[in-house]
């Protein structure tokens, strides 16, 4: 594999991750986190429909007219995201219950569109295919690390096995409530874009606009 | 592949639209049709298995192997006149041109013709149309006696419509098990309406008391030492209202406007 491939695929996983650098994905990431194993077959979802789409809009890419690429473009995810729904619905029916209309919603989550908008439409199928697989692995590093951390506190559990024994089942941890609902992921994925950044200073942005440019602080 | 020279040219935008939606279709169709067989054994399965553990007679954490559709057919599956408050024939069910194995209540409460809409006062259970038949899953000792009825029940908490399955005891007034196969109820909170230990507090709980229904799911913990104890259910801490809704389901579909007076006659 030469470098820059080498490049595409692995610079979403830290340097570039969709979730912790491009800030997409947010909504899935909140919704799925609290079981391992759902978030895993998220994961696996959306690396099927992310690598299929980036290579698909990167076949016709010369084809599609620039004023209808962006329905050309959903099109294309939204079909392979029922076929992944089909597919879940029909070997992994538990799950597919679980994740419910969180696999319906990787047609609106922003790394599949902002990969095919920004990657796949100017790129060869082969390097889109790498792209496409490098922000999945991305966006599943960072979700299965946020899922960890909700199941093991949330649930006393990872991947259903327990860890920590609950109260409610004659053990001696209680259960974090906070950790099942939406909002700690929120917290938890700051914290990690916090710890990213400390690790890569080179992705803190820089500021765009001075807060109040005439109050007694600005000025110091 | 050379960049053709009109990309944006009307002609083009048509053909291309055309061609991607006629390959996704083919696509989408293909593994709709390809599937269907499949999810649907899926659902029927998922369904059935609630049966069973409603029943008692599997156990989901256990891990243990059961063969469930055989487990199944030691069900009888009887279709029940919810306005005449009888359980009817197999012959009865048959003029209606339903079989009781493949009914869909959920379809029929939206069909006007086999369905009506409920006052708000009667609707306790929230769920604003009810069907006119429900099927019963009984099953039975070797001798011919009742061992148990599974009844489905269903009704809103939170979020959601909760469908699931209660099982009763012989005598038509214990409670063998509950289970519920499909919620929208929150992850932890509501949702833990499937915690095993949740649904562990059910078996031998009792239904009725001088013939009215008078489980409750109570705030906080069942006291054992209370009189009212055998028809306390420990709420879901953080799930009031889910926990309220389950209360009221069970209060409605066991009371006198659903399964109440099936199951007195059963029991005589």
């Amino acid at each position: 594999m030469n470098t820059y491939a080498k490049e595409v695929l692995l610079n979403p996983i830290f340097n570039d991750n969709p979730i912790g650098l491009q800030i997409l994905g947010i909504c899935s990431a909140l919704a799925v986190t609290t079981k391992m194993s759902v978030a895993f077959v998220m994961c696996l979802a959306l690396t099927f429909v992310l690598t299929l789409s980036n290579v698909f809009i990167s076949l016709i890419r010369h084809h599609i007219p620039g004023s209808i690429r962006i329905i050309v473009q959903m099109t294309i995810i939204a079909s392979l995201v029922i076929v992944v729904d089909q597919i879940l619905g029909a070997v992994a029916y538990d799950i597919s219950k679980q994740l419910s209309v969180f696999v319906g919603l990787i047609i609106t989550n922003c790394i599949v569109m902002g990969r095919a908008e920004a990657f796949a439409m100017q790129n060869p199928p082969g390097l889109s295919f790498i792209d496409g697989l490098g922000n999945a692995l991305g966006y599943s590093v960072c979700l299965m690390a946020v899922a960890t951390i909700r199941e093991l506190f949330g649930s006393g559990s990872l991947f259903g096995i327990e860890i920590l024994r609950l109260v409610t089942n004659g053990g001696w941890y209680s259960p974090m409530g906070l950790m099942l609902l939406p909002p700690s992921a929120f917290f938890i994925i700051g914290l990690l874009i916090w710890v990213l950044r400390s690790w890569k200073p080179e992705q803190v942005e820089e500021v765009e606009y001075e807060a109040g440019g005439q109050t007694a602080l600005s000025r110091v | 592949m050379s960049e053709p020279e009109n990309k944006d040219s009307m002609k083009n935008i048509i053909v291309v639209s055309l061609l991607v939606c006629l390959v996704c279709s083919v696509m989408v169709s293909g593994a709709a049709v390809f599937l269907k067989p499949q999810r649907l054994a899926n659902k029927d399965l998922d369904r059935n298995r609630n049966i069973l553990e409603a029943a008692g007679l599997y156990d989901k954490e256990s891990g243990q192997q059961v063969n469930i559709a055989g487990q199944f057919e030691k069900f009888e599956i009887r279709l029940v006149d919810l306005v005449d408050k009888r359980v009817l024939s197999e012959p009865e069910a048959l003029n209606l041109g339903i079989d009781p194995a493949s009914y869909d209540q959920r379809k029929a409460s939206k069909d006007p013709a086999r369905s009506r809409a409920l006052e708000t006062a009667e609707d306790v259970a929230s769920i604003s149309r009810r069907a006119r038949y429900s099927t019963i899953y009984l099953l039975r000792y070797d001798t011919g006696g009742i061992d148990k009825v599974v009844l489905p029940l269903h009704g809103y908490g939170l979020w959601s419509t909760l469908y699931g399955f209660i099982a009763v005891r012989g005598d038509m007034n214990t409670v063998s098990g509950i289970t519920f196969y499909e919620h929208g109820e929150t992850a932890g909170l509501g949702g833990e309406v499937d915690n095993p230990a949740w649904k562990g507090l059910w078996p031998g709980k009792s239904l009725y008391r001088d013939g009215d229904i008078a489980l409750k799911v109570i705030k906080g913990n069942a006291n054992p030492d209370n009189a009212n104890f055998n028809y306390q259910i420990d709420g879901l801490s953080g799930a009031t209202l889910t926990s309220k809704g389950v209360e009221n389901m069970v209060s409605y579909w066991m009371g006198d406007q659903g399964f109440g007076p099936i199951l007195n006659d059963l029991g005589n």
